[in-house]
């Protein structure tokens, strides 16, 4: 997974495509998430990060994860890319 | 208080800053912002109502012109009256039932009075009109729409074998609506052609995206500036309420390809959609600045003044980067005027 690289991405949570213009807001988590996945961290490594601080179940973070990024790709803030483990 | 700015008086049309807004006013204050000249604006307007002769902070003085339909001797003759009082340097004509009239009289208004332009060709004005963009398209290897021409609501029911519904009516000058059923295109042929006149253009359904690129050509082959605007606010006239400027090197590209194969002379606003497979078709090539032209100053690249500087005699070099994701919004706002500058306007055609 990787966030396409004109991606504006602001403290708020505010996100803008400026090749389309389409805006969305994200909360804190879902900022957390597009960060760490700027910094070219794998799903993986993002899940473990997670894990580690907030108090949830390896399987329902997992599912979240998966969600939140299959809607990133829908709207044209992610690209799929092949992750290798 | 005292200027180094080179004073120069424009005469501007496009004065209806209305719901359907003309670019004049949003041209004259790309032109008021200039930090090289002092301008004095004269605005020329079609109707009383014209929002613009009411805003003295922007419009110096206003002079009512004869409708396009009255011919070029009557604009040339009002053109004479209006210079000999105004000496006037530069005319920008804002609208696209009225440039044939004024670019037809370009020469005589250089060669007769010293007044300005800098305005399309005959040639690269008639080439982009919508009847004729296929070949424009072909000629200048750009996709566009498939379109045809037609005199007669008769003609649409032979349409079948070359379009398939939906399909879009448009008008040769303004409005478009689409056409789910050759019955709705022959309401819609009646209605558009009763405005505006005829041909009617018949012109293939693109879905996607509709993106919209104001942009400005020296006339010799060189884009000077181009921004790109999504709308994200459509009044029910199909106008942009509300804009964000994109960036998109494709848009870009096409822009470029455009203003260069034709040197292209002017501004000018490119209609685009950009379909779900990342396609990019040209819908239309509007001859002047769009309603949204102030959005091109606001994130850095000020068109009406590069063109007033070109119209000039000056080089201008081309505008490089420009922000995006800055946003217009339009609003409207009740100006309260005397009756006796509605009478003045009505009665002597000055203000």
């Amino acid at each position: 997974m990787k966030i396409k690289k004109n991606i504006a991405l602001s403290d708020s949570g505010f996100v803008f495509d400026p090749s389309s213009g389409d805006s969305f807001s994200t909360n804190p988590i879902g900022l957390e998430i597009i960060k760490l996945c700027k910094e070219g961290k794998s799903i993986e490594n993002i899940k473990n990060e997670l894990l580690s601080k907030y108090m949830t179940d390896e399987t329902t973070l997992e599912k979240d994860i998966y969600d939140f990024f299959q809607m990133l790709v829908k709207l044209n803030v992610a690209e799929e890319i092949k992750e290798e483990n | 208080m005292t200027t180094n700015k080179k004073p120069i008086t424009v005469a501007v049309t496009g004065l209806n800053a209305i719901d359907s807004p003309g670019p004049g006013i949003p041209v004259i204050r790309g032109l008021r912002e200039s930090e090289e000249f002092d301008v004095r604006i004269i605005g020329l307007s079609y109707e009383a109502l014209e929002p613009g002769l009411y805003m003295h902070d922007l419009v110096d003085k206003s002079y009512q012109i004869p409708y396009p339909s009255s011919g070029m001797d009557s604009l040339m003759t009002r053109l004479e009256y209006i210079n000999s009082i105004e000496h006037l340097d530069l005319i920008i004509p804002n609208f696209d039932a009225e440039l044939f009239n004024f670019i037809k009289l370009s020469e005589r208004l250089e060669k007769e009075m010293g007044i300005k332009t800098f305005m399309p060709t005959i040639e690269q004005f008639e080439e982009r009109h919508k009847a004729n963009l296929n070949d424009f398209g072909d000629k200048h290897g750009i996709k566009v729409p498939k379109s045809k021409i037609i005199f007669s609501s008769a003609e649409i029911f032979s349409l079948k074998e070359e379009f398939s519904y939906p399909l879009v009516v448009k008008g040769k000058f303004y409005d478009a609506s689409i056409a789910y059923s050759p019955e709705q295109a022959v309401t819609q042929f009646n209605k558009i052609s009763a405005k505006w006149g005829l041909p009617i253009i018949i012109q293939e359904f693109v879905h996607g995206q509709e993106v919209n690129v104001t942009a400005l050509g020296d006339g010799k082959g060189t884009l000077i500036g181009a921004v790109a605007m999504r709308k994200t606010y459509i009044t029910d006239k199909g106008k942009a309420w509300a804009g964000i400027s994109i960036k998109d090197d494709n848009l870009m590209d096409m822009t470029k390809r455009v203003v260069e194969s034709s040197h292209w002379k002017g501004g000018l606003e490119l209609e685009i959609i950009k379909t779900s497979n990342n396609d990019y078709y040209l819908l239309e090539i509007n001859p002047r600045f769009p309603a949204w032209v102030y959005l091109a100053v606001g994130c850095g690249q000020n068109h009406p003044e590069a063109l007033m500087k070109m119209a000039a005699g000056e080089t201008v070099e081309p505008f490089g980067d420009y922000d995006s994701g800055k946003m217009f919004v339009r609003y409207s706002y009740d100006m309260i005027v005397g009756l006796e500058e509605f009478e003045k306007i009505s009665t002597s055609g000055e203000l």
